[in-house]
């Protein structure tokens, strides 16, 4: 024990140091991440673009860099999730070039004043178990649905089965999406409602349960669940393309000041023909 | 010369590797406390903590639901857990013939290194569709509690076992040759004795329950609601904190470190409790 006790007295001084380092450590978490952009208005395009945001955008950003890459070389893009808040908040911070929302920007950020891009739409398709005897539903009976106004299947021309709701968590931009284009203020997402963290787990959730009701980007739509008629309007692209499906989102682009440069010669890539073709892979084309 | 030279490295290294153990602990602590606090600032603790609403959307940020889920889940595994991991216990430690210990343990201390991911999908493939049989959506507290006890079952009998062997060989041949029975030996002589041993492993096996994430945002649906009956959905703090940081800013990222704070508080609460019952058993048994 004493052998012990006497190291203890030895090594204190180690401890010390030891324990100060961390705390330091501890102290400067937050490394400033200053964007590192050199717009330049010469024809030879060179230089760094940061983009941050959504992770709906995310994966048609980064196509979209790899083509703008392959036109020029020197230029990098750099493409980061976080979800529509942080691709918001960073680029009013300014320390991304560009930020990417999939809702629109909020009352409360419109202060901000952002650029906005619309770089493509995305419709929302209500979906049910292939199995539901239920094939459309107004946008007034979703909203009560998901609000826990309406809650068995009868009360919608279906069998007599409660019903089961199943939506996004939080934060998320397809459920901000959601609530902003089908509830309201006095209608809530219900806090009933299974939640689930992703795209995929709420299709896996919907396809696994015959008396389930969930919310899906597009591009998630597979066999394994049936996306209702909304106003007796297909839940199809070219609908939603049209205008006629009500359910549809922007997907944004957001930058602090006028774009310039760089980010301007990507920007307009974006929203020529071809950068546009790229988008209609996942998404609706905006022209 | 060498020879002692060798000696006190050996104790420099054991030192050191004590010590950034501790500083990892303490560097966890103050990196929680300082995400958390502004939250506590902004929300206020007892809003925050008896809060029944948690709508980040609104501003209002109340834990009061998930801390039930997950007291609720953590009770309801052990229910589940206790009796059958005692049970497995005795089986080992007296019971079981050595061939079939042989087999048995190895398979328990198995259940240990299954990744919790796996016990998840377990639950959401076989469990779920199973409760939604019953009554309502399937994700439900009485599959979390399910799953749950499965992760702490071996916990509960390794720690028991092991305390049930540990005690002194003349408590069971003095029972036995006073003419007690094999089972009036176990239930009235060897359980009592080694209910420190066995206490502990229920609060360490609680703390497992509390801190398990994975596999409960599979199985429990995430709900932010109190549950009224097992086969409604809840939601835990661990879930709250999973589900939600990818796209938290802000007060709400806060308040989820906040989250993380009174889970903190709730497993060293726990792990006191744990020393606590284990050094009161050993003086017991010291003085017998």
């Amino acid at each position: 024990m004493s052998i012990f006790k006497k190291m203890s007295a030895r090594f204190m001084p180690l401890f010390v140091v030891a324990l100060v380092i961390a705390l330091a450590a501890v102290g400067c978490s937050q490394p400033s991440t200053a964007p590192t952009s050199s717009p330049t208005s010469t024809p030879e395009l060179s230089g760094e673009i940061t983009i941050a945001g959504s992770t709906t955008v995310q994966p048609v950003s980064e196509m979209l860099a790899e083509a703008f890459k392959v036109m020029h070389p020197k230029v990098n893009i750099v493409v980061q999730g976080g979800g529509s808040s942080v691709g918001v908040k960073s680029a009013s911070e300014g320390t991304v070039n560009i930020g990417a929302a999939s809702r629109e920007v909020k009352e409360n950020e419109k202060g901000l004043g952002l650029n906005e891009f619309v770089i493509a739409r995305d419709g929302i398709a209500i979906v049910v178990h292939p199995s539901q005897t239920v094939k459309g539903l107004t946008r007034i009976q979703v909203r009560d649905i998901f609000a826990g106004k309406i809650t068995n299947w009868s009360e919608v021309g279906g069998a007599n089965k409660s019903i089961h709701i199943v939506a996004r968590e939080e934060g998320s931009g397809t459920r901000s999406a959601f609530e902003e284009m089908v509830m309201s203020e006095d209608a809530l997402i219900a806090k009933e409602a299974i939640l689930q963290p992703s795209n995929g787990a709420i299709r896996t959730t919907v396809a696994g349960d015959p008396d389930s009701i969930g919310f899906l980007s597009f591009g998630y739509l597979d066999s394994s669940v049936k996306a209702v008629d909304i106003n007796g309007i297909g839940a199809t692209v070219e609908n939603a393309k049209s205008g006629t499906y009500p359910i549809v989102r922007p997907l944004l682009y957001l930058t602090k000041s006028q774009p310039s440069g760089l980010v301007k010669a990507y920007i307009d890539f974006v929203l020529s023909p071809e950068g546009q073709e790229i988008v209609s892979k996942d998404y609706l084309s905006v022209n | 010369m060498s020879r002692y030279f060798t000696d006190r490295l050996a104790k420099y290294l054991v030192f050191i590797a004590g010590t950034v153990s501790f500083v990892i602990l303490l560097a966890i602590a103050v990196f929680i406390i300082k995400g958390g606090i502004p939250a506590f600032e902004q929300i206020g603790i007892l809003n925050f903590i008896f809060g029944t609403e948690w709508r980040p959307g609104q501003d209002q940020f109340g834990i009061l639901a998930m801390i039930v889920g997950s007291i609720v889940v953590t009770v309801g595994s052990l229910i589940l857990a206790i009796p059958l991991g005692i049970a497995c216990a005795i089986l080992l430690a007296e019971v079981a013939p050595h061939r079939v210990r042989q087999f048995l343990r190895p398979a328990v201390e198995l259940l240990v290194g299954i990744p919790s991911v796996v016990y998840g999908l377990v639950g959401l493939v076989l469990l779920v569709p199973a409760i939604r049989q019953i009554g309502g959506n399937g994700f439900s507290v009485l599959g979390a509690s399910i799953v749950l006890m499965a992760m702490v079952l071996p916990t509960i009998i390794s720690i028991s076992e092991d305390s049930i062997r540990a005690l002194p060989s003349h408590y069971k041949e003095g029972a036995l040759a006073l003419g007690a029975t094999q089972w009036q030996t176990i239930w009235k002589v060897l359980l009592p004795a080694a209910r420190s041993g066995i206490g502990a492993s229920v609060v360490l096996g609680m703390g497992r329950a509390v801190g398990e994430t994975m596999a409960m945002i599979m199985v429990i649906g995430n709900s932010i609601v109190f549950p009224k009956s097992p086969l409604d959905p809840a939601r835990t703090l661990t879930g709250n904190i999973a589900v939600e940081i990818n796209y938290a800013t802000g007060v709400h990222e806060s308040a989820l470190f906040a989250t993380g704070i009174v889970l903190f508080v709730f497993i060293i609460l726990l792990n006191s409790i744990a020393v606590v019952t284990l050094k009161r058993g050993t003086h017991v048994q010291a003085a017998a």
